[in-house]
């Protein structure tokens, strides 16, 4: 009986929990077919606003940004992280340098996302008086991508190489395998799904973040969440829940993905 | 693997390669965090003590200029604006922290009592916001108060707290959930026959079980929260301030890079001391 | 028989940190020999191994391979292949790419890959499983699959690391049986690593046994049974009485009277060694060592009965107790011929 109570306790409080999730995107998911312009006031159903807003030169630019930003520092993110996994798990590191990885890698993870941003600024800043380079638009936004996207990579990918006892790279050594060969025909087919899944990650991660592009950005590589960003000081509009609502799906969907991924890669 | 298993196998790619196809493989990684992250950051501690020139330039001569100037020194007098951000933003962090970790608790509980197959549906539930913009997350709720009509939280602290407290509870949700599911029932159950109480088993058989994960949660909700800048500038109204906004001012608009540097730098120092403080019981569970 | 040295192990020595794990190791190998490696853990069997394989550094020494220096070889240029302890067969591949691997990295011509595959899974009676993954086989399988990966590749020489510990204990006296056949079969040198005196025993023409980092006696599984030359030996393989000696004009002086030796030793103080099942029970004519003991315990062995002795610790091995009880007196012989004297 008493079990049953917690039990009871629990399912409201998860209850709760998923109404404090949900219930902001649920708003901008019902008003993005409503029909009404100004206001929350429910005047019928619509999908104009997501006609108009796939008119948009302005958001369809946003949109297009948001991906090559995405993809772009995914590849990069996907390929350095990968080496640097495979680098610091197949090699016998002496333990301070070990450590000293180990807290290069976890530093993008803790700093909060604020400091990383102004670092970054002030990196761009620095590394523009030395080279006249860098200048904020949408190579910086990937470079700033990047950055904190290559530890997560290199987490999951590590997680992975960890299933892989040396014995296997032994004994591909002994079949004869060089460096190359070992590479290419055993560890990366065998870390595949770690790979694809620290891809897809660092592909929601770009997707997700706000700060560090707001920061980064110029004006001429505005994306999605800075344009919405933007446009809300001006006031909400229907074409901005339009653009929230197709965020949120495109994110569930990789968020799915991703899931179904990683449990494939632990059986 | 045991430290002697280790010796003994090596790796392979280490005896084919030597240490320089070691170096190959991490450098290009490695640099690239230390030129846009390692060294960065050490030119922002740095900045802390530079000052901003008329036309937002650095000057590069050491001064506490800035750190007076967050202590409330200006031109015009003293004022306890700056210190009174600080500690809102310590504390607003801190209550949202414990605010998700007693939303997440029995979350965590109620997801682990799932059959397994639908366990997955619930953390797939809980994940997918966790993932979906934070802008859109944040206005969706300026759209959730204005259906409710009550201007009166929003925009205002309740708001904030309220948007603070959904950004982050996912956060909170997916170590406390790891550590439930390895609990030991047999301890729990020994627990009920020791002692009978519903409150002493929880505290007694199934909390201690949980510390790790609860360490965890802690530290990676209340790390986000101390810098976050897009909650309180949508759900605030410009009224109610934290660190974050102050920063993203300094390098936004207001151009003073050096002041931003010393604020982030009083932000570096929060982390670093919550995570100082969330050593001492990850340490103890043996994490 | 003339000699046909096909591996010389020369002062081979490998420290890990401080730890000497093998001391100035000298070992020779013939072509077609099945040699043994034996000891316990951390005699430094597995590192001599793996030295010649390619996977460990030597500190110092040579090891020489049909006249050629193999130490500045990396693994993958040896000639030479491996069956691992727990097989570390490619998980993403079946049994067929597992046993091609090799061949198929040498850019062998796909269409002779197919028949040696085919051939050597043939030989190891696996052509059946050629395309199962390898997580869909038994152990017994997977050791083969193993075996097959390696002598595919027609190495010089066939390293195997334990490769029957994964085994349950039938399957193990199966398998040995097996691996010998095949040795045999292919005139192939074997080096195996072990720590089971049993599976070194019954494969082996020579083993060597070690210990501390060093190679203690190498010799026929006969000749180290019955002639151990130190008492690390003698205790290893088998049982073994250990009686403290002084030499003296025609014998040696123990603790059990003046005994007789069929060669005298070297040392003037000094052990003997001799198995429990070469104490015989004195039939009445005069014979050398006769000795009368008290039978202290008699414990049934299933085929046979152990005999404990007093005074002294002798044990002996009888057939049937007969007779013989716990308290009984008896008459034993210690024959000269299986009373070893030991080096140390």
């Amino acid at each position: 009986m008493t079990r049953a109570a917690t039990s009871h306790v629990n399912g409201v409080v998860t209850a709760v929990g998923v109404a404090l999730l949900y219930l902001p995107l649920l708003a901008v998911a019902v008003l993005s077919f409503n029909r009404s312009r100004f206001g929350v006031g429910w005047q019928g159903f619509t999908i104009d606003w997501y006609a108009r807003v796939l008119h948009d030169e302005v958001v369809m630019r946003s949109a297009w940004n948001t991906l090559l930003l995405a993809v772009g520092s995914t590849a990069l993110s996907t390929l350095l992280g990968t080496m640097l996994a495979l680098g610091i798990a197949r090699y016998r590191w002496p333990r301070r340098i070990e450590h000293a990885l180990a807290t290069l890698i976890h530093l993008p993870i803790v700093t909060p996302d604020i400091i990383f941003a102004a670092a970054l600024v002030v990196a761009f800043r620095a590394l523009r008086a030395l080279t006249g380079l860098f200048e904020l638009g949408l190579e910086t936004m990937i470079i700033a991508h990047v950055t904190f996207q290559i530890s997560f990579v290199a987490l999951v990918v590590r997680a992975r190489l960890e299933t892989i006892g040396p014995e296997i790279e032994e004994a591909a050594r002994d079949l004869y395998a060089g460096t190359f060969d070992l590479v290419t025909k055993i560890l990366l087919p065998l870390i595949r799904p770690g790979i694809v899944a620290g891809a897809l990650l660092a592909f929601t991660l770009s997707l997700d973040d706000f700060v560090i592009s707001f920061f980064t950005s110029g004006p001429d590589s505005v994306t999605l969440p800075i344009y919405i960003f933007s446009s809300l000081k001006r006031g909400i509009s229907p074409e901005i829940h339009a653009i929230s609502t197709i965020i949120f799906t495109v994110t569930a969907m990789l968020a799915v993905a991703l899931q179904s991924l990683t449990r494939k890669c632990e059986t | 693997m045991t430290e002697s298993a280790r010796d003994r196998s090596g790796s392979s790619l280490r005896s084919g390669a030597g240490v320089a196809g070691a170096i190959g493989w991490i450098a290009p990684g490695v640099l690239w965090l230390l030129l846009f992250l390692g060294i960065p950051s050490v030119l922002l501690l740095a900045l802390a003590f530079a000052t901003r020139g008329s036309y937002g330039e650095i000057l590069w001569t050491p001064t506490f200029h800035n750190f007076k100037k967050l202590a409330g020194f200006g031109i015009f007098g003293w004022s306890s604006d700056y210190l009174w951000i600080t500690a809102r933003t310590l504390w607003i962090a801190l209550a949202t922290t414990l605010a998700c970790i007693m939303v997440a608790y029995p979350i965590a509980l109620f997801v682990a009592a799932r059959q397994p197959r639908w366990r997955s549906f619930w953390l797939l539930v809980l994940m997918i916001p966790f993932c979906t913009n934070l802008v859109v997350r944040t206005y969706g709720w300026q759209l959730v108060f204005s259906l409710v009509g009550k201007s009166a939280i929003y925009p205002g602290p309740l708001a904030v707290y309220i948007g603070m407290i959904s950004s982050n509870l996912s956060f909170a949700v997916l170590p406390i959930y790891t550590s439930v599911e390895r609990i030991d029932w047999s301890i729990a159950e020994a627990a009920r026959d020791l002692y009978g109480s519903r409150w002493t088993v929880f505290r007694h058989g199934i909390l201690p079980q949980t510390i790790p994960g609860l360490a965890v949660a802690a530290i990676i909700t209340f790390i986000p929260c101390l810098g976050m800048f897009v909650v309180p500038d949508l759900l605030g109204g410009g009224r109610y301030l934290l660190l974050g906004n102050l920063i993203q001012q300094q390098f936004g608009p207001s151009r003073d890079f050096p002041f931003g540097a010393a604020l982030s730098l009083t932000l570096i120092i929060a982390t670093l001391i919550a995570l100082r403080l969330y050593r001492r019981p990850a340490e103890e569970a043996g994490l | 028989m003339t000699r046909d040295e096909q591996l010389r192990i020369s002062d081979i020595s490998k420290s890990f940190g401080s730890t000497l794990v093998l001391d100035h190791v000298h070992a020779s190998v013939e072509r077609g020999e099945f040699i043994t490696l034996l000891g316990p853990s951390g005699c430094g069997k597995t590192t001599l191994l793996r030295i010649i394989a390619g996977l460990e550094r030597a500190d110092e020494g040579t090891i020489v391979l049909d006249g050629a220096d193999l130490l500045p070889l990396p693994a993958n240029r040896r000639p030479l292949n491996m069956v691992f302890q727990n097989y570390a067969l490619f998980p993403h591949l079946n049994v067929f790419d597992n046993v091609a691997f090799g061949l198929r990295i040498r850019r062998i011509a796909e269409s002779e890959v197919m028949t040696r595959v085919r051939a050597v899974l043939d030989m190891i009676q696996l052509a059946p499983l050629a395309m199962r993954r390898t997580s869909q086989l038994s152990g017994g399988q997977k050791q083969r699959v193993a075996l097959a990966r390696a002598l595919v590749n027609e190495p010089a020489l066939l390293l195997l690391d334990e490769p029957m510990s994964a085994l349950d204990a039938k399957l193990r006296a199966e398998v040995r049986v097996e691996l010998r056949q095949l040795q045999r079969r292919l005139g192939k040198t074997f080096v195996l690593v072990t720590h089971d005196q049993d599976e070194a025993m019954t494969v082996s023409d020579r083993i060597l046994v070690m210990n501390g980092g060093k190679i203690e006696q190498a010799g026929p599984p006969s000749e180290v049974y019955d002639h151990p030359s130190t008492r690390f030996v003698a205790e290893f393989l088998g049982a073994a009485n250990l009686i403290d000696a002084t030499r003296t004009e025609n014998g040696v002086e123990t603790c059990y009277g003046p005994l007789k030796l069929s060669r005298g030793p070297s040392w003037e103080r000094g052990t003997l060694a001799i198995r429990p099942e070469r104490i015989r029970v004195s039939a009445g004519e005069p014979a050398p060592n006769r000795l009368r003991l008290r039978a202290r315990d008699v414990v049934y062995r299933g085929d046979h009965f152990d005999v404990f002795l007093e005074p002294g610790n002798l044990r002996m091995w009888c057939e049937s107790s007969n007779a013989l009880r716990a308290g009984d007196e008896v008459a034993i012989e210690l024959p000269p011929e299986h009373l070893e004297v030991l080096r140390d």
